[in-house]
């Protein structure tokens, strides 16, 4: 049996602080502390003890953007730690600074995916994996947008399908079994999409990050 | 109770009525003589204005050698006063309220204060007044005076000195006096439209101030709803928003667990049901915040009715308010019952309250009262919120509650008839 993963939840609302927790640990995390405010996140990201943290947007003081500004100092400081962002509103301009550092091993989903008990766990141990994974809500907001953006009118309709489900975190295999298609199919999509956004050959998950990035930006 | 009864003004300086010299009755009369004993006062305050305008033009070349300095230190106040009494009197026979707005002279010194009231044009105003009143206004007083005494000065002449033409003068009188009662009220409603016009603010003033006064209100307006919003964002965010992910979480958990530990499953489910009741009674408080209910089922009545039930003392509503009035002022004026009456719950230590309210000549006029402890500061945010909102529709709140109670809060909005 593997260690159990620790993980550090904050969120400020106890009703789904407590939430958070209790699904973790049936989940075979453990939760090694629990926080209702950035500075005591900042404080709990500080200890290496630590392998993934889910982190509500929206803390006190300010009630603003602290957890999320929390997430990415922690980050600047590990680079790749791995952060789970929640919210109850998705905000396509957050992802883009989540996903800025250009490391994958982050998250950003609305708190509603939380009631998928085991996608939302799922989603959780890709983080830590190295994964990245986005909300479908962001990810159709941005492919609404996508129309005017230069590199991405060069894939084809089914090349931008699969280019959602990366987003969305899924691997090779999960959007084969989506799409109906064999793995093979889905990874020439895959080579497809790197070669039409001009990135340049590196490991295949830093890549899939990097097209979500592009995606993000509307540069490439 | 405190009994609440608007003072008028006092009886010798009540609003002129008509001009017409009809009808001819006891009431008329004493307006007359009324107008006559203020036409008196208008001409012997003739007196001090002569003197004063004349040490006023003195001011100027005695200033360039400092004598002026001193005698403007005795001048420019002394008239002050004097117009202060004019504008009080001349307003309330016209029944409206002549403003007095000089410059701000505060944080000059000796020398800078002269310089400061030479260039206000509403010291020259008060310059310009003094010889009014001591010319064309006196002459306007006098005349309305005299055409009263000199019938009895003629008759007490033709009777003690018997001279043919202190009789012809007694025959003259006839028409003098009919002049006087024609004449009478439209000379003294003239002379303080003429003191309005030379003491109250210039049409371009009145607008400036005006504009500066709706810019401020629009503003405040403009801050007051972007503060709602905000509000209602974050009720909805902190309230109904998270208890229904709250929901979510529990139930999905209890669907993993239902077939290895039931129990369990069963409390997250018994939880979640409880957490949608709070979430459906976040939803209902943040719907009253934005419209309540009752306002809009039964108008601004129901509304305060419905405002006054549940608060922990007993509170007399009684108001006289017409249906269809405008909906933004219905709302502000309840929103604005409602602060009070959340004061007054919360603050005064009060055994009773009260809202009163009427609808009459254009100007919805609430008041809230408590027999509490009194100390309520208007600067207070939620007082000073409530005025701001009735600011916008050009509304007051006037707040009398002197330490020891009871607490008064006026609130006056104009809007016109449903």
């Amino acid at each position: 049996m593997p260690e159990p993963l620790r993980a550090v939840v904050a969120e400020d609302q106890a009703l789904l602080r407590v939430g958070l927790t209790r699904i973790l640990e049936a989940s075979g995390f453990t939760v090694v502390d629990a926080v209702d405010n950035a500075p005591s996140l900042t404080r709990a990201l500080a200890s290496p003890e630590v392998d993934v943290a889910v982190v509500d947007v929206r803390m006190p003081p300010t009630h603003s953007t602290e957890g999320l500004v929390a997430a990415i100092e922690a980050r600047r400081a590990r680079p790749g730690f791995p952060v789970l962002v929640l919210s109850q509103y998705v905000e396509p301009l957050y992802a883009r600074e989540l996903l800025a550092s250009g490391e994958g091993s982050v998250g950003y989903l609305l708190k509603d995916r939380v009631a998928d008990v085991d996608g939302f766990v799922a989603s959780v141990r890709q983080v830590a994996d190295g994964g990245t994974v986005l909300d479908p809500e962001v990810v159709a907001g941005l492919v609404a947008g996508a129309g005017r953006e230069q590199p991405l009118e060069r894939l084809t309709p089914r090349e931008r399908e699969v280019l959602t489900l990366m987003a969305e975190g899924r691997s090779n295999a999960a959007i084969a079994a989506r799409l109906f298609v064999t793995e093979k199919a889905v990874g020439k999509h895959t080579n497809a999409i790197f070669t039409k956004l001009d990135l340049p050959p590196a490991s295949d998950d830093n890549r899939r990050v990097l097209a979500v990035l592009a995606w993000l930006d509307g540069a490439g | 109770m405190t009994d609440l009864v608007t003072v008028p003004p006092p009886t010798m300086l009540r609003r002129i009525g008509s001009l017409r010299p009809t009808p001819v009755d006891g009431d008329a009369l004493v307006d007359r003589l009324r107008l006559t004993a203020v036409s008196a006062g208008y001409a012997l305050a003739m007196a001090p204005a002569l003197a004063l305008a004349i040490l006023s033009i003195l001011c100027i070349p005695l200033g360039l050698v400092m004598v002026g300095f001193a005698l403007a230190f005795a001048v420019v106040p002394a008239t002050a006063a004097l117009t202060a009494v004019h504008r009080r009197v001349s307003g309330a026979l016209l029944g409206e309220r002549i403003p007095a707005a000089y410059a701000d002279a505060s944080g000059t010194n000796l020398l800078t204060r002269p310089v400061r009231w030479l260039t206000d044009k509403a010291r020259w105003r008060d310059v310009a007044f003094l010889w009014f009143s001591s010319t064309g206004g006196f002459v306007m007083s006098v005349l309305v005076v005299g055409m009263l005494v000199s019938p009895f000065i003629h008759l007490g002449g033709a009777i003690v000195d018997g001279g043919v033409w202190w009789w012809i003068l007694v025959l003259l009188d006839g028409p003098l006096l009919v002049a006087w009662w024609c004449a009478t009220p439209a000379l003294v409603r003239g002379r303080a439209v003429a003191e309005r016009n030379i003491l109250g603010h210039s049409r371009v003033e009145r607008l400036e101030q005006r504009v500066s006064e709706v810019t401020e209100s629009r503003a405040e307006t403009l801050d007051h709803s972007a503060a709602e919003v905000r509000r209602i964002e974050r009720d909805l965010h902190d309230g109904a928003q998270a208890r229904i992910a709250a929901v979510g979480m529990n139930v999905g958990l209890a669907e993993k667990l239902i077939q290895s530990d039931p129990t369990a499953a069963a409390e997250l489910l018994r939880e979640a049901r409880e957490t949608t009741i709070t979430a459906l009674e976040d939803l209902r408080s943040v719907v009253r915040g934005i419209h309540p209910p009752a306002l809009a089922d039964r108008g601004l009545t129901g509304g305060i009715e419905a405002l006054a039930l549940p608060l922990p003392l007993p509170v007399t509503v009684s108001l006289a308010v017409p249906p269809g009035l405008p909906a933004p002022v219905e709302s502000a004026a309840y929103f604005a019952v409602a602060e009070c009456l959340a004061n007054t719950a919360k603050h005064a230590s009060a055994t009773r309250a009260w809202v009163t309210g009427a609808h009459t000549e254009g100007v919805l006029r609430l008041v809230v009262g408590d027999d509490g402890r009194g100390g309520a500061d208007p600067e207070g945010s939620g007082l000073a919120g409530v005025a701001k909102r009735l600011a916008a529709f050009d509304g007051t709140l006037v707040v009398a509650s002197p330490p020891g109670g009871p607490t008064v809060v006026t609130m006056e909005v104009p809007c016109p008839n449903p």
